[in-house]
């Protein structure tokens, strides 16, 4: 590119640039993550009322369960992160969105797709994988648009004043190629006319949900808290050699976690994974090192504000990575694996380790994007303690429940009775930490909305202000 | 990492890396699995489901019942086993005495605290478990020497570990189990117990019909949604019950001349539960499942 065509953006230009594109994503991750949190709430209903959906197929237990985690995942992270990337690699360039209506295209193909697929999902119509129940009709719908997001991601990424790449930027970028290649490998398997025959099937499905769930959030998740906490703290990121470092492992250990070790597949596919779940204890510990650096010492009072947000989940990906890591552990996958454990880990990674991240990178960006201040400045705040609360409400005792559940189940003298009635006395503490949850996600909701009708709201006083102004007749000369 | 090219290179070998291994390794490996023969004998495994069974998966799909149902067991290792089935014209005790005067045997010696303990307390019930364990040279060793003074014993090689002491199967699951399954639906969570076996430990679809009804009537303390939408409440006819109508207890069943028919979704899916028997034994996954006399 010829140095010579560039121009210097303000920031003020930069950010008008993503106002629609991330109003669309924002707007739709935000009444997903409502939606998501409240089908996760009637999911767990069936266990404190085992009767309550007897006669109404839709909201049994498990077409709730698998909607609600396919909102939270595609519905909520995905749009959030990739809103957020936009604006990350915008500002990062230094110059307005590359192609900025095809994101905003995409991001209501996106919407439609979840729309779809969770309605499939509860009538009945999922592909039963586990975190790929999604038909292939909300497949293409997704898959496009994650493509035209991508495109313009790039395109904006390519414009940039500055050659020299950010972590950020690692983690980001790796992150697109990472969607697009494991989501479409495991659904060109998966959902197809032919699937591979037997044992095969759970193997991709394992394969992807690890490198969705761990890595691909891993790669958002760090690379969003790598770009805003130094700008937050206002001192550079702390050894961005181990950065590297860092990135480098995350992506070559991490991807090859995931196969169970209870797999019924030959023995060599959850030892390869026990070996690299070892492995990826490194960058894990390497990022949380990074992250504390930055953060430590920082002179910014936070109070439920953005920094609070990303500080918190950058602790929810440490200690989430770790738990979720032991689980490949071959004696402890003996306790954990079948019970609550994985759920509650799984959740702890959605909820307190990327929806963190991303709500306090939402609250920031928001206020730029649109130029003015948050409506509801102290729903905001609230909504970080109700996040930060009800995930630890939400999680840790579906970990402990977990733990104790998998440690009757080990011993063939209880009954399985028992098993099931410890662990229901654990739902029921962590469906109250779902109920925190669901209020945050209610005060994310207003802030979005409220400031789409003011944009909206501003939008007709200018073309009302157009229309009515004089028209202009030029002077006649007599 | 100065370029974009140099991130997109080292996430394309990381991901190609870990696709290549996880992916085009196993669609080797199992991909083109057939059947496969289950141990003396000369059948096939798996078996081809009925239509009724292979429908039934999928209203098992549908519900999202691996959600809280896996279909696998875990294996522990393996032990030999051998017990009496018949003393001939001998007695408990003087078989007693016999066995502890085998147990200058090379092979018997080490054992010899664990086959008495065993014995303490037996007064001729059948079959008894003499020796159950890893050594399978104690169970040959006793097997010969009993033979020989005309005491029928069975030796087995049995699966051990929680799953299959719980009665959930006789043995692990394995890849080979799910070749006609299509989605496979493994599950990974045990909010209720395994089913990969619960034709073997159910198998009346009676049984599985009113349980899909109303758990409670037949589990206690069950903590499985009712599927009553499964069902359908009709008038009886002539007040008399339909051929397929439910038999159920008191205080389940309706009122009114009214009767619970299954439809034919939930007949399916019985048909399918009641098709699930990982019980024989393959190559990978050995025990010896019939009483062999030695």
């Amino acid at each position: 590119m010829n140095p010579t065509e560039n121009k210097i953006f303000g920031a003020n230009e930069i950010d008008t640039s993503c106002r629609v594109p991330l109003l669309a994503l924002f707007g739709g991750a935000a009444l997903w993550l409502v939606l998501g949190l409240a089908l996760g709430i009637v999911a767990m209903l069936s266990f404190h009322k085992p009767d309550i959906f007897a006669d109404c197929p839709f909201l049994n237990c498990g077409r709730a369960q698998a909607a609600a985690n396919d909102l939270l995942l595609y519905g909520f992270a995905m749009p959030a992160a990739l809103g957020v990337l936009l604006w990350i690699f915008a500002r990062l360039s230094q110059s307005p969105l590359a192609l900025p209506i095809v994101p905003v295209i995409a991001a209501n193909l996106w919407h439609v797709g979840v729309l779809i697929g969770t309605s499939a999902i509860l009538i009945g119509e999922s592909t039963g994988h586990p975190w790929l129940e999604y038909p292939r009709a909300a497949v293409v719908l997704l898959f496009a648009a994650f493509l035209l997001i991508a495109v313009s991601a790039v395109a904006t990424m390519g414009l940039r004043l500055n050659r020299e790449l950010y972590p950020s930027h690692w983690f980001l970028f790796a992150a697109l190629l990472w969607f697009v290649w494991s989501y479409g490998t495991a659904n060109l398997f998966l959902v197809c006319n032919h699937p591979p025959r037997g044992g095969v099937q759970a193997v991709i499905n394992w394969w992807l949900t690890n490198n969705l769930l761990f890595v691909w959030l891993g790669l958002i998740g760090v690379g969003i808290a790598f770009y805003f906490l130094p700008k937050i703290a206002s001192k550079p990121l702390a050894n961005s050699g181990y950065t590297l470092f860092a990135f480098l492992t995350l992506i070559f250990f991490g991807t090859w976690v995931g196969i169970p070790q209870s797999a019924p597949v030959p023995a060599w596919l959850p030892t390869v994974s026990a070996f690299a779940a070892l492995l990826s204890l490194v960058p894990v510990i390497a990022i949380g090192i990074i992250a504390w650096k930055t953060v430590c010492g920082a002179k910014v009072s936070c109070l439920g504000g953005p920094f609070c947000f990303i500080k918190f989940g950058m602790l929810g990906f440490v200690v989430s990575s770790l738990l979720y890591l032991s689980e490949f552990c071959p004696r402890a996958s003996r306790v954990l694996d079948f019970t609550w454990y994985n759920f509650g880990v799984t959740q702890w990674q959605l909820l307190g380790f990327a929806g963190m991240i991303l709500c306090g990178a939402i609250y920031e960006i928001l206020p730029r994007v649109m130029d003015r201040e948050l409506p509801f400045a102290k729903l905001a705040k609230l909504n970080f303690f109700l996040f930060a609360g009800g995930t630890l409400l939400f999680v840790i005792p579906l970990l402990i429940g977990g733990v104790e559940q998998g440690l009757k189940l080990r011993d063939a003298a209880v009954p399985f009775a028992d098993t099931s009635a410890v662990a229901l006395k654990f739902l029921r503490l962590s469906t109250t930490g779902q109920l925190l949850l669901l209020l945050g996600s209610l005060c994310l909701l207003p802030n979005i909305l409220a400031m789409t009708i003011q944009w909206k709201l501003g939008l007709a006083r200018t073309v009302i202000a157009y229309i009515k102004s004089p028209l202009e007749t030029p002077e006649v000369k007599l | 990492m100065k370029t974009g090219f140099s991130v997109f290179w080292a996430a394309f070998v990381a991901l190609g890396a870990s696709w290549f291994g996880l992916i085009y390794g196993p669609l080797k490996q199992l991909g083109g699995a057939k059947e496969t023969a289950v141990l003396q004998s000369t059948e096939k495994w798996p078996v081809q489901r009925t239509g009724d069974a292979t429908l039934g998966l999928q209203i098992y799909r549908a519900n999202g019942c691996a959600a809280c149902h896996t279909e696998q067991i875990r294996q522990t290792g393996a032990a030999h086993v051998i017990a009496f089935t018949d003393l001939g014209v001998h007695q408990a005790a003087d078989l007693k005495s016999f066995i502890a005067s085998l147990m200058v045997v090379p092979e018997l010696m080490n054992y010899s605290n664990v086959i008495t303990v065993n014995l303490a307390g037996w007064s001729g019930e059948m079959p008894k478990v003499l020796y159950r364990g890893a050594d399978d040279a104690v169970v040959s060793m006793l097997g010969d020497k009993l033979k020989a003074v005309g005491v029928k014993t069975e030796a087995r090689v049995v699966a051990t570990g929680a799953d299959i002491a719980r009665g959930w199967g006789t043995r692990q699951s394995v890849a080979a189990d799910y070749l006609y399954d299509t989605p496979v639906l493994l599950g990974s969570l045990r909010a209720g117990p395994d089913l990969a076996s619960i034709g073997v430990r159910s198998p009346d679809i009676n049984w599985q019909l009113q349980h899909l009804y109303a758990p409670r009537s037949l589990v206690k303390n069950s903590t499985m949604p009712a599927f009553r939408f499964l069902f359908k409440a009709q008038k009886k006819v002539d007040g008399k019950d339909a051929a397929d109508a439910l038999v159920l207890p008191i205080e389940f069943a309706l009122t009114d001349g009214m009767e619970v028919v299954p439809t034919p979704e939930a007949k399916q899916l019985a048909a399918y539960l009641v098709s699930l028997k990982a019980n024989v034994p393959l190559y990978e996954a050995p025990f010896t499942p019939i009483t062999v006399a030695k």
